[in-house]
């Protein structure tokens, strides 16, 4: 049964809006307003897990206070009301990425499981001993291990795309490594640890060319920018809903309705099959087909609140917002003494990953923690890329759309007192 | 601040920076690795052991102020032990870094304990107990003669 909603036609706005206030946002994230030791909170670590608005808060309350049962099966009011929700927040998905069909999206826990979903179901398939996949060096672990995990069970080869030292993409190395035996092609859409942006369209284009899908993991990438999947024409897209402002224990996986028309299900349970017996289970189609068992409800709704939330800003405007804060803190951080800037690729999200001459990343980030700045320290996940530069960790702020100039101030300020205390 | 300024005091920033001991002594019989694979701290144990007793330790590795400095002042205190004091040692080191036995009780009686003290300020710092426990537990693998890499994660 559909909303009436649904049936009208989408409005589009009159125009896209290119700033907010940040302040009024602010004010949406209650998290924000509390001190830590005392200090007031700046946190510049979105980039590992986004703070949440009360609108994500609220509509997750909603849910489990108003509207709470469990979806597809029902035949009573809740269980409607709960599956239009459900469903949705799905279709909010699809329009928030333009992806063609709301099939074409996949509820899953978050990127990480998307991606094993793909190497799994799609990997497993497909892929056979000799074949070859791309990736490239500043992947994520999440788009690394799966691979290698494929590769274990069916004896894929995967090759490895590099970076130079400002962080960037190697394109012609790229292309040397496309050959007759790719099979996909794997790739970060946003560096998490570097925060680089390969040249996604090029990637796809020339794939393509030779007949190889692609996939790409935009975790880093839909949290600061408008992504239209139609228009990369990627064959996969992932994302988490944890890093979009939303809830964690959900994620998305887009693909072409023709693969996941041809790939066999990932887990088997209840609501991905049409009929059961025996002697021969029949799956249902997609997108139900990769969605066993009861889902995150209550996460894909509070995805679908952070999906309004961030449509509401403007995902340009958003995009300006931080970019404008990475080219700020770029410039504050060059201003203090042996802070070194590691990769600074002409395309990047305002993630920033830096080192302190001869101190620890993690004496950075105690010392920065207590004075109220929340950075993440270590490997970000990205061990090939600390091994590129050959270091076990680094300091990275990330910038999202409730930070300030004020708070790259704070950090700036908590790195003369690494360097004093330091000294 | 104040704990700040208590855990990295002048004298675990000079061991962080100028770390003593800092090679693999002649005649060492005894060696262990430890790695904290979160955080990257990595140090290598060498003792030499002699009738029970730490005729030599020294250490080699990388890592954060706290891990290095807690190497540092650890291979100081071992030198001319017995393995029981070592062992004595290290479990009181453990008491005040994990905040069960109060420092300034525990400097009076022991030793070289009024030195391994200055650490206590890690105690404030939970996510940093492994990091100037890893020596350590590095060092007790040494002593014992087990094999496998040492973690404190």
């Amino acid at each position: 049964m559909k909303a009436v909603a649904d049936l009208l036609p989408e409005r589009e706005p009159k125009a896209r809006p290119t700033e907010f206030d940040v302040e009024r946002v602010r004010r949406d994230f209650p998290i924000l307003a509390r001190k830590v030791y005392r200090r007031p909170l700046a946190f510049l670590d979105s980039a590992a897990s986004a703070q949440k608005p009360r609108q994500v808060v609220e509509a997750v309350r909603r849910c489990y206070e108003q509207e709470y049962a469990n979806v597809h099966r029902g035949v009573y009011y809740l269980s409607e009301r709960a599956t239009e929700a459900f469903e949705g927040a799905r279709r909010k998905a699809q329009r928030f990425i333009n992806a063609a069909d709301e099939r074409e999206i996949v509820f899953t826990r978050g990127a990480t499981e998307a991606i094993n979903l793909v190497a799994s179901s799609y990997g497993g398939a497909c892929l056979r001993e000799g074949d070859e996949i791309i990736l490239s060096t500043l992947e994520h672990h999440s788009n690394i291990v799966p691979w290698q995990l494929l590769r274990d069970r069916v004896g894929i080869v995967i090759r490895v795309v590099p970076i130079d030292d400002d962080g960037e993409f190697l394109f012609e190395e790229y292309e040397k490594l496309l050959g007759p035996r790719t099979k996909l092609v794997a790739l970060t859409h946003a560096s998490n640890s570097l925060g680089t942006i390969p040249p996604v369209a090029k990637i796809i284009e020339l794939a393509h060319r030779r007949g190889v899908p692609v996939l790409l993991d935009g975790c880093q990438a839909v949290p600061h920018t408008r992504v239209d999947v139609q228009a990369l024409d990627c064959d996969f897209y992932v994302f988490s809903g944890h890093k979009l402002y939303g809830p964690t224990g959900i994620g998305v996986l887009y693909a072409k309705a023709r693969h996941l028309e041809a790939m066999p299900p990932y887990q088997g349970g209840g609501d991905m099959i049409k009929r059961v017996s025996f002697e021969k289970t029949e799956y249902a189609d997609i997108p139900s087909k990769f969605e066993a068992g009861t889902p995150n409800i209550a996460g894909a709704i509070g995805l679908g609140a952070a999906i309004d939330y961030v449509s509401g800003l403007g995902m340009e405007a958003i995009e300006a917002h931080d970019q404008a804060l990475l080219r700020y803190a770029v410039e504050r951080l060059s201003e203090v003494g042996g802070i070194r800037l590691l990769g600074e690729a002409r395309k990047r999200a305002s993630i920033v990953s830096f080192l302190v001459e001869g101190v620890h990343s993690h004496d950075v980030g105690t010392i920065l923690d207590r004075t109220g700045v929340a950075v993440r320290v270590g490997h970000h996940c990205a061990h090939p890329v600390m091994d590129h530069f050959g270091i076990t960790g680094t300091v990275r702020a990330s910038f999202g759309l409730y930070n300030t100039r004020e708070e790259v101030d704070a950090l700036v300020d908590g790195l003369h007192e690494v360097r004093r205390i330091f000294a | 601040m104040s704990e700040l300024r208590e855990l990295y005091q002048e004298v675990i920033l000079d061991h962080g920076k100028h770390p003593r001991n800092f090679h693999r002594p002649k005649g060492c019989n005894r060696e262990s690795q430890g790695y904290n694979p979160l955080c990257g701290d990595k140090i290598t144990i060498y003792l030499t052991l002699e009738d029970g007793l730490v005729k030599d330790a020294g250490f080699e590795g990388a890592g954060c102020a706290i891990s290095m400095a807690s190497a540092s002042l650890m291979s100081e205190t071992l030198k001319g032990k017995t393995v029981e004091e070592v062992r004595a040692l290290f479990e009181r080191f453990r008491g005040f870094v994990m905040g069960q036995e109060n420092p300034l009780e525990a400097a009076g009686d022991t030793p070289d304990l009024d030195k391994l003290v200055v650490l206590s300020g890690v105690r404030e710092f939970p996510m940093r107990v492994k990091c100037a426990t890893l020596a350590w537990h590095t060092m007790s693998a040494a002593m014992e003669g087990r094999k496998e890499e040492v973690t404190t994660d």
